[in-house]
Parts: C-alpha cells; structure tokens; sequence
C-alpha cells in the first residue's frame, strides 16, 4: 500500500477541479440511468463520495478492509443498497463509480508526467476495487431483501387464528418444510400465552404428506403446550395420510385426534362447557 | 418440470430446500404414472424420509427419480445417493424407534413399509444408496 502523500499531484488536481469533475460525473450517471435518479440526488451522493475519497488517492485499493476505508465502505454500502431497492441492476450500480474513472482520465489525459500518470494508475485500482465493493454490497443487501420477503410469506401462509374464546386454530396447507412447521409451531405456542387460550387446533387438511419431521414438530407441540396447561387437537386427518403416519410406525398415542375442524372446535367447547345445539326455527 | 420417457431426472441434495425440491419431484412422476392417492402420498413421504438421511447422515448428494415398467405395470422409482460414512449397522438402522441422531428413528424402517421394493447399498466409508419403487396397482 502506499501513502496517501506520495500522490500529492493528483490529489491537488482532483481538490482544484472537485467542482467541474462532479458535475460531470454526475452528468454521465444522469444519463446512463435515464432519468431514473435525479441529477439533485445523485449530485448529493456523489459529493459525499468524492470528499471520502480524497483522502484515499494514493491508496491502491487492495486492502479495503482496512480502517481507513471506514468511511468510504460505509457510503458505498449505503449506496449500493439504495439502488437494489430501486430497482437497478448490478451493473448500472457499479458503473457509477466507474464513470468517475473516466472523468479522471479525462482531466489528466493532457498532461505529460509520467509521475501524474502513474497517480492516475494507482487511483484507477482503487475505483476498481470500491466498484467491485458496490457488487458486493449489492450482493448481499439483495440477499436479505430476498430473506425477509420469504420470512414474510412464511408469516403470512401460517396464521394463527382465535376462533373462538379460548380456542386457537392453526391451519396447514401444502408441503411443510421442517422450518415452517417450526415456524408455525412457534408462533402457535406463544399465541397460546398471548392469548391464555386452553385448546389449540392443529388442522392439516391442506397438508400433502406428514413424515417423521413433520410429525415430531407436531408431538412436540402438542407436549409443550400441555406443558402450558393448554391441550392441541389435530384435526383434518385425510385417509391416505392416516394410513401413511401408520405404516411409518409414528404413534400418535394420546394426542385428540378429530376428523375436521368443525369437530374439534364442537369437542375443545364441550371441555369448556360450551354446548353447541341447534335451535328449533319456528 | 415434466418427467421425461428418455430417462431418470436427477437433482442434488445438499440443503432443506432441495428436501422440499425431490419431494415435489417424486410427486410430479407419482402423478403422471397414476398412481393411487394413497400410494402417491406414500412414495413421497418415503422419499422425504430418505432425502433428509442423505441430508442429514450422508453429508448431501443426489436424488434420481423415473418412471418404471416391468412389463406388466408402470411404476415410480427413486434413489438416493451419498459418498458419507455409511451404515455400520443395518440392523439396527433399518430397526424400528433407532437413531443415532434425534429423529424418532422410523425414517429408514418406515420408508420400507412404505414401497413396494427396497434396496439398500452401504459401505463403511464409501456411501449410502437407497433406491425404493413404488408400482400401479
Ligand atoms: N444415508 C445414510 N448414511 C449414513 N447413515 C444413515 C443414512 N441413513 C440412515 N442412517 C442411519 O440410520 C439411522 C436410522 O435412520 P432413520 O431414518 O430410520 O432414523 P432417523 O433419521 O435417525 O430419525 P427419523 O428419520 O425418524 O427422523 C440414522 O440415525 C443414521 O444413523
Ligand atoms: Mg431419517
């Protein structure tokens, strides 16, 4: 790595020429994006950069972990991030700090000093290396937009519903993966102390096939909610579901069982002394 | 992806996900051959069984999944491959309520009971092969 003195030409021409070469730099994005950022805001963001920059010219870029990139990382992220969520690719990010290369290039183009010229190299590396930080940051920020939004699906397939006083009911559909039967069996039990409710219906109409994970999430459930003082009624029990929790061996043992949720909600509120009876209509 | 007659379809097996992934797979060709709801449901909670040990016991690996003929029916096979430590003892692994994890122990022995035909391949050191069949009735 070498001091940042050591380029003291080029950092002279960059601080003396700030104002033209933004604007130009600004002008290039401006354009490259098609009017999808405004010259107003990308001049905001750009200004930033360059002032962070400044004191960088000199460094090659091979180490941006260090500390004295701080400062530069951390608008770089910001930026990257900003242009993940509003839409824009991968590229069109990084080639904003490229563009300034450019720009550079172009302002010393003139000049016949092989020192300046080597500045300029030096100082081409290290654009390089934030561009491909843009990427990176990108990367990950998309990762984690990526995440929360299947965090959220998760959330919102497995709702836990109050049906009654003191009744909560969870329905299942599709094909449960190991983390959202954990998932919907988390949000069951602390709905269960949320709410105070004594019974819990577990239905898995909608369920495809249940195997031993499923079924071990399930008998879990169903003991630590009695733990809670709170007893689960697994209703929706199709056939050729039945017949395969059977022939897997997987034993149920005193689990209430009940063949839909009608019944388990008519059988949860005779517990609670709730009889359900139809009225004579006149 | 549509099950083709020109050969098996083979997927990896190296995360949750791809558990979830052979599951549907199996489903698709059980599907496509017709076979009953019930045997649908067994083959395909026989696979997950089996893909989750490949997972799970021998450290990720493939799946690969066609549709069959003995001449007289059609019928769905599927077999699961890994290169992990194999199963020292079959016995015990294929016995009912055993795991040297914390399953219930009823993957291996439940997925037998689950197919029509179960073969089992294993050598100490080289890998696990199960391939399960499943036939129209
Ligand atoms: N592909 C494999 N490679 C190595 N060992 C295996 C493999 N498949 C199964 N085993 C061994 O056989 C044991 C029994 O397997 P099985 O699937 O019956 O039970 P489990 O996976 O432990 O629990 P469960 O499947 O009920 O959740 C496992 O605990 C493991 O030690
Ligand atoms: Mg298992």
């Amino acid at each position: 790595m070498t001091d940042a003195g050591d380029a003291q030409r080029l950092t002279e021409l960059l601080r003396a020429n700030a104002d033209s070469l933004i604007d130009r730099w600004v002008g290039e994005v401006a354009s490259l994006l098609r009017g999808r950022a405004t010259r107003t805001e990308l001049e905001a963001d750009f200004r930033e950069f360059f002032a962070a920059l400044l004191p960088l010219v000199g460094n090659d870029g091979k180490d941006t972990g260090a500390p004295e990139f701080a400062e530069i990382r951390s608008l770089t992220e910001e930026y990257s991030r900003a242009r993940v969520r509003a839409g824009f690719t991968p590229s069109e990010t990084a080639s904003s700090v490229f563009s300034l290369k450019r720009e550079v290039f172009a302002l010393t183009e003139n000049e016949n000093d092989p020192e300046l010229f080597r500045q300029v190299m030096v100082f081409s590396g290290l654009l390089d290396a934030l561009g491909l930080l843009t990427f990176e940051f990108y990367a990950r920020a998309r990762d984690e937009i990526i995440r929360e939004q299947s965090e959220q699906l998760l959330e919102l397939t497995t709702p836990v519903v109050k049906i009654w006083e003191g009744v909560l009911a969870v329905p299942l559909v599709g094909t449960l993966d190991s983390a959202r039967t954990q998932v919907v069996m988390e949000k069951l039990l602390e709905a269960l102390v949320e709410t105070g409710s004594e019974h819990a219906i577990i239905d898995i109409t909608g369920v495809f096939a249940v195997d031993t994970q499923v079924a071990q999430h399930l008998l879990k459930t169903v003991v630590a909610a009695r733990l809670m003082g709170a007893e689960c009624i697994v209703s929706g029990i199709r056939p050729q579901i039945a017949q395969t929790i059977v022939a897997l061996g997987i034993e149920f043992g005193d689990i209430m069982t009940k063949a839909s949720l009608a019944d388990a909600l008519r059988y949860a509120l005779r517990r609670d002394g709730v009889d359900l009876v139809h009225r004579e209509v006149r | 992806m549509p099950p083709r007659s020109d050969g098996p379809e083979q997927i990896p097996i190296d995360a949750d996900d791809d558990v979830v992934r052979v599951r549907q797979l199996v489903r698709t060709y059980a599907q496509q051959t017709k076979l009953s709801l019930v045997d649908q449901t067994k083959l395909v909670t026989a696979a997950s069984e089996l893909a989750r040990n490949t997972l799970i016991y021998g450290g990720g690996g493939f799946a690969r999944v066609e549709e069959v003929s003995d001449g007289r029916r059609a019928g769905v096979r599927a077999s699961f491959h890994d290169e992990g430590p194999g199963i020292p003892d079959l016995t015990l692994a294929l016995a009912d309520g055993w795991s040297s994890g914390s399953g219930l122990g009823l993957g291996l022995s439940g997925a037998r009971r689950l197919v029509d035909q179960f073969d089992l391949d294993t050598e100490v050191g080289r890998g696990t092969v199960v391939t399960v069949t499943k036939w129209k009735r």
